[in-house]
Parts: structure tokens; C-alpha cells; sequence
């Protein structure tokens, strides 16, 4: 029987699930590893200490401009993993899938997962597939895991800014975030707005060619710039104080924020990275960030401070200050 | 962005700002009162009041729709929901505020089906997608959010969708503005009028204001040069003892307003009295649905019962919609009252008073 859709018994573990595991997912992640078809995946990782982090994804829509549920997953976790510093090396995927869904979808989710694999250099070496009622689930969630080895030498952490250091950005801010609202609300604006997901491992590592005492790197995804860097400032008993004027932000996700009343610095980036640098470090890492395709737009944006250690500050445009908390509850549109 | 830089220029408004500080010292404080909250919010980002010499102390009102909800409005969503077979549809910031005993948040955990829309239109929609469900929208606002109401049971009429409805709270401002002005307690010299109601209202809705109680009135935008012209033209007025209303926000605002809107709100609504968080019952300051729309009125769908209404005993956002007490005078506020556990609308909305306070001055 040819179907067209995802059926219950794809997931029963049967035949059915053995032939979409082969047919599908094998067959788009093939790799040395993936292909033993053992109960584990058997990897070796060489010196350094292992980053081992997971995460699961269960963005709506499952597909928007600039990418879709798949990429969003390899992408997010190499990131977390590139953010202490690590080289990312393998990633394991897990699917829950909801009965129905097209298999053209699914296929094109997990060719763009293995893509965006093929594109950062890492690995998807194990996995799993569930396929659940109707109902239970909304089209697709997924879970990767993800494993990558620090260098000797490197100490990236979210406690390390210190007081004097810089604070910068590879790019405009809240692409993500404004691509996945505008679709799922149906907002058009004149240029449709893409979101930036991307891997950073590989700009990671030329950054730290560079620079190898990086203090901090993090990944402003959700609760955007302003959490991400609370969370540093509260982890590193540190200020934070940005300058209004040097935060970049595109054109459209400027006015499609105005429109809807939100704010940029809370809006989620799947492509960004902050980074606290001492300040002679500046301008080495800006070049070489710079001469990236994904940081062509870096520049400074802040700078962390002794005083009111464990908050965020922002110096506006007119020369005032004002608070930048961390996001509570979801950013929510203005009603009048 | 184009349009909008122009009025974010860092150069002009220092200089406006500095202008401002050559023009003191004077005598006494000029007391200016913002009524939107829309205005208090964008006071608050640009960081504009440690800016502002001490002489001029600005002073937030009662414009965030959610905040002057009465408690009881809250309490009769909330029972709304509990009814069975019945989808709430609302904008965001109403769920979160606490009523007596829930919230539309705890009882959407709890199983209710609250849905919070974008716009008028979408909770229609839901009303079609679902039409062995009764569908409320929570009409929640100002004049500004009015129109959008009123077209949507009109569109409800012509396509005989029988299972939407409108529980409408919705406010009028200038009556509001005559009560705060009656009320002798809060000394103001000049009203910063909201930009986003008085393009439906008018510039010209505010003469009566200004001829009954002298009080200059400016229409204001929303960017910070726009704040700062709007301050300059009070404090002159002020000075030369002079009330009238200027449109400062002539790019969006006309002094007619919009007739349409006007007519459409007329059309569907009648104005009513109605009981505003911390102005109490103020004559003619809200909106009810029209007889001849009456199939569309929740209050007239729904037995609702009279509901005892407990607040907070501590919470003072009654006084913070006055004006008559800063948000960080409130023996809750930081300390029990927080974004993340609210106990009063003023810190739920993200257009209230506390909650601005909260957010940006830390």
C-alpha cells in the first residue's frame, strides 16, 4: 500500500519502522557510524576534556523562512556545544512524529538536518523514531543530543566576564524569533523576514584561533540579548551596560517589532553569539569575525562593568539609562 | 527605520533637553500628567525623566486598558471561562491579571479554553471554526481598539455567526480625565494626550476639557523627540497661563479624527457609565452594546451572577492610576508584587505603571 503519510506502525518498532528508519533517516545521515545499525553508536573522541549537551525543539510552524524544524535542530545544538569552546563531533536524534504527518515534510526535514550535519562537519550517529495518536503530539518534535571536544586551554563559561571586558555580537538581532512570529501569525510585510539559524562552530573556531581566552560565549536564543546576557551578569556577579545606538537590528525586524509592540533585545537569534572579550581582544576577533558570512555584521555593543554587579543596563540613544530585565512569561503585543 | 530615526535624533532631543534646563529655575514643579500607557512605557525606555530638570514631574495615568478594569470585570471573564462549552478570546496582557480568587492563566491550566488573538477578526474566525461553541471576546480598551470590535459583530451579523459574542469593558477617556480633574487631588498643570486613541477621537475631543477646566492638552507621538516637543509646548502654555489643545502628533492624528471609526463605534455601541479600577463609577466613560445589537452582548447571553469582588488588601494600584503615588511608594511593590507573581493589574500589563517602574528603572 503506498501511502503518503506517517502511519502509527512506523513507530511500532515492526517492519514498517524498520523500513522507514532504512528508507529515510539511514539513507539521509549515512555515516560509518549510523550504518553498524547496533542498539549504540561506537565513537572515538580523542584529547580533551567532552561537552555533552541536549535539547528539544518544537517550534510552530515546523517550517519558516530561513529554515525548519530539522536544520533548527542540528544548528541549536552545535551551538550549545560551541559555545564552551567545543568542537562539535556528534549529534544523536530523536523523533516523536505525529500520525499524519506528510511524509514529503518529514522528508524534507530530515535531508535538511542532514545538510546542516554535513555543513558543520558533525556526525548524526544514532536516533529514534516514535510515532504517536493524533493529537498527542503537534506534527514533529525533536530531540538531539550532541557531543564535542574542548581543546586544553580553552575556558569558556558564562561566570568568566569581568569587569573591563567588551561585549560583542556577530549580527543583527531577533531575526529568528520575528521570522517564526510573522509566519505562524500570517503578518506579511513588504520583504519576508528570514530567520538566521545557523551553526557557529565554525566561526567559533576562528574566533579562538585568534583569541584563544575568550571569557564568555552564549547563544541568545530564547528570552534574546537582554536574558541571555542577564544570565552572564547574574553568573558572573558582573554589569552589563549596552549602548542603544550600537545594537544592530535589520530594517524589517525593527518595524515588524514596532508593529507589534516587542522588543528586539527579547526576541530569539538561532545564528548570534555574545561574547565578553578583554578589551585588546577587540578588534583582532572583529576582523576575523567580520571576514565570516556569519558575522559580517559583528560589532561591539557593550561593555561589562564593576557596579551593579548581576544586572543589565542600557545607555538610550538621548543619554539615559534604563533597566533591561531579564524577559518574564512570554513578550506579549501591546492591546491598544 | 525612515519615518521613525528622525524622531529618535540623540542631537535634538539633547538639545531639547538642554532647553529646557536654561528655562529654569521656577517657582513651584509643573505637574504633567501622561495618560497612556503606552507613553509611560516609552518615558521609561528612552530614559528620559532622570533626564528632565526637577522642575517638570511627570506624572502616569490611568491609559492602560487592563489596568482600569474593574476587579469585577476580571471576575466575570474568569467565570466566563468556567462556563462549559465556551472558548475565551482575548488579548494577551488580560490573562495574566489577577481577579479575586484565578486568573484567566490559572484557569486555562486548569482546562478552561482561553485563546489569545491578535485581532477582533481572528476570534470570529475561531467562532466559525467552532460553531458548537459559544465564543466570547473580552473587549478590553480604549477608543483605539473600539472600531475593531464593533466591525467585527458587525461582520458576525452579516454572516450569521450566532455563537460569537462581545463581553465589552471597554473605556472612554476624556471622561476619565474629567474625573481625575474633579478629584482636586492630583494639582496638574497639562495633560500629554495619548496618540493611538486620539487618532479615532480627535485632537478636538479634548476642547471640552480644556474650556471646563483650563488645563493645556497636546496630543502627543510616541518617540522621544516627540515626548520632549510635546513637554516644551506645556510648560509654555503653562507659563503664559494659556489652556488650549495642540496637535503635536499631526502625522497620524487628525483634528476631526477618524469619522469612520466614530461612526462605526456609534453605530454598535452607546456610551454607559462604568466602574474604572481606582476612579471608581465615572458617568458615561464606557461603551455598551447597543439593543439593536443585543443578540451580541455576552452580558445578555450569560446568566452571570453578582460576584463579591476581593482585592489585594495591600495593593495600591488604584492610587498609581490616580497619580496620587508612585509605584515604588507601595508596600507590595518588588517585595510580594512582581512581573512574575502579580498582584495587581498595574504590574501585569505590559503597558502598566509598576510594571514600567519594574522593568527599566530597576
Amino acid at each position: 500500500m503506498d501511502v503518503d503519510t506517517v502511519q502509527l506502525d512506523q513507530g511500532s518498532g515492526g517492519r514498517a519502522t524498520h523500513e522507514l528508519v532504512e528508507g529515510l533517516f539511514v539513507s539521509a545521515f549515512r555515516n560509518e557510524y549510523l550504518e553498524e545499525m547496533n542498539d549504540s553508536a561506537l565513537v572515538s573522541v580523542g584529547p580533551g576534556r567532552v561537552a555533552v549537551t541536549t535539547d528539544s525543539y518544537v517550534v510552530d510552524p515546523i517550517v519558516f523562512p530561513g529554515g525548519n524544524i530539522g536544520s533548527l535542530a542540528v544548528h541549536g545544538t552545535i551551538n550549545d556545544l560551541a559555545m564552551r569552546g567545543a568542537t562539535p563531533l556528534y549529534l544523536t536524534a530523536g523523533f516523536i512524529i505525529e500520525e499524519g504527518l506528510s511524509l514529503e515534510t518529514l522528508r524534507m526535514i530530515v535531508l535538511s538536518m542532514a545538510e546542516a550535519a554535513i555543513e558543520a562537519g558533525v556526525f548524526i550517529v544514532a536516533g529514534d523514531t516514535k510515532v504517536v495518536h493524533r493529537g498527542k503530539a503537534d506534527k514533529i518534535f525533536i530531540n538531539t543530543s550532541g557531543i564535542g571536544i574542548v581543546p586544553d586551554g580553552i575556558d569558556i563559561s558564562g561566570r568568566n566576564a569581568r569587569a573591563g571586558d567588551v561585549v560583542l555580537i556577530n549580527g543583527t538581532i531577533g531575526d529568528h524569533g520575528m521570522a517564526v512570529l510573522c509566519k505562524r501569525e500570517g503578518l506579511a510585510f513588504e520583504n519576508e523576514i528570514r530567520s538566521d539559524s545557523a551553526a557557529l562552530n565554525r566561526l567559533v573556531h576562528s574566533m579562538l584561533e585568534v583569541f584563544p581566552g575568550i571569557h564568555v560565549l552564549r547563544d541568545p536564543t530564547r528570552g534574546g540579548v537582554a536574558t541571555t546576557l542577564n544570565e552572564i551578569a547574574s553568573q558572573s556577579a558582573a554589569g552589563i551596560r549596552l549602548f542603544e545606538e550600537a545594537l544592530p537590528v535589520r530594517d524589517d525586524v525593527a518595524g515588524a517589532c514596532e508593529i507589534l509592540g516587542l522588543d528586539p533585545l527579547y526576541v530569539a537569534n538561532e545564528g548570534k553569539l555574545l561574547a565578553c572579550v578583554p578589551p585588546d581582544a577587540e578588534e583582532p576577533l572583529l576582523r576575523v569575525m567580520r571576514a565570516h558570512p556569519l558575522g559580517r555584521q559583528a560589532c561591539r555593543i557593550g561593555e561589562v562593568v564593576e557596579h551593579d554587579a548581576g544586572r543589565v543596563f542600557l545607555r538610550t540613544r538621548i543619554g539615559g539609562h534604563r533597566l533591561v530585565d531579564m524577559l518574564r512569561g512570554e513578550q506579549l503585543p501591546r492591546i491598544c | 527605520m525612515e519615518y521613525l530615526d528622525e524622531y529618535r535624533d540623540p542631537e535634538a532631543a539633547k538639545s531639547l533637553i538642554e532647553t529646557l534646563h536654561r528655562r529654569s529655575p521656577f517657582d513651584r514643579q509643573i505637574r504633567l500628567m501622561e495618560i497612556c500607557g503606552t507613553h509611560t512605557v516609552a518615558i521609561f525606555r528612552s530614559g528620559m525623566r532622570q533626564l528632565l530638570p526637577d522642575w517638570i514631574r511627570l506624572i502616569s495615568g490611568p491609559g492602560c486598558p487592563v489596568c482600569v478594569t474593574a476587579s469585577e470585570d476580571i471576575d466575570r471573564s474568569i467565570w466566563l471561562s468556567r462556563q462549559p462549552e465556551v472558548i475565551i478570546t482575548t488579548f494577551g496582557d488580560l490573562v495574566r491579571v489577577p481577579g479575586s480568587s484565578s486568573s484567566l492563566h490559572r484557569e486555562r491550566s486548569r482546562g478552561a479554553d482561553v485563546r489569545v488573538v491578535y485581532a477582533t477578526l481572528d476570534a470570529l474566525r475561531i467562532a466559525e471554526e467552532n460553531p458548537s461553541k459559544q465564543v466570547v471576546f473580552l473587549g478590553i480598551g480604549f477608543e483605539t481598539t473600539a472600531p475593531t470590535v464593533a466591525a467585527a459583530i458587525r461582520q458576525a451579523a452579516a454572516q450569521g455567526v450566532d455563537n460569537f459574542s462581545v463581553f465589552s469593558a471597554h473605556k472612554l477617556l476624556p471622561p476619565a480625565m474629567r474625573a481625575l480633574l474633579d478629584s482636586k487631588d492630583l494639582n496638574l498643570d497639562g495633560f500629554i494626550c495619548p496618540g493611538h486613541v486620539s487618532t479615532i477621537i480627535g485632537a478636538a475631543a479634548y476642547e471640552e476639557v480644556v474650556s471646563r477646566y483650563h488645563i493645556p492638552c497636546v496630543v502627543t507621538g510616541f518617540e522621544p523627540l516627540d515626548i520632549l516637543h510635546s513637554i516644551h509646548l506645556l510648560v509654555d502654555m503653562v507659563l503664559k497661563r494659556e489652556a488650549k489643545v495642540i496637535n503635536q502628533y499631526r502625522r497620524a492624528v487628525k483634528w476631526e479624527g477618524n469619522l469612520a471609526a466614530q461612526r462605526l463605534i456609534d453605530e454598535i455601541f452607546e456610551p454607559a457609565d462604568a466602574t474604572w479600577r481606582g476612579l471608581g463609577m465615572i458617568p458615561g466613560s464606557g461603551l455598551k452594546i447597543r439593543e439593536k445589537w443585543s443578540t451580541f452582548d455576552a452580558v445578555k447571553r450569560f446568566a452571570m451572577p453578582v460576584i463579591e469582588v476581593k482585592e489585594h488588601p495591600g495593593c495600591k494600584c488604584g492610587e498609581v492610576l490616580r497619580g496620587v503615588m508612585t509605584p515604588p511608594e507601595c508596600g507590595l511593590f518588588r517585595k510580594v508584587c512582581t512581573p512574575g507573581d502579580p498582584k495587581g493589574p498595574c504590574m501585569v500589563s505590559s503597558e502598566g505603571t509598576c510594571g514600567a517602574y519594574y522593568r527599566y528603572q530597576g
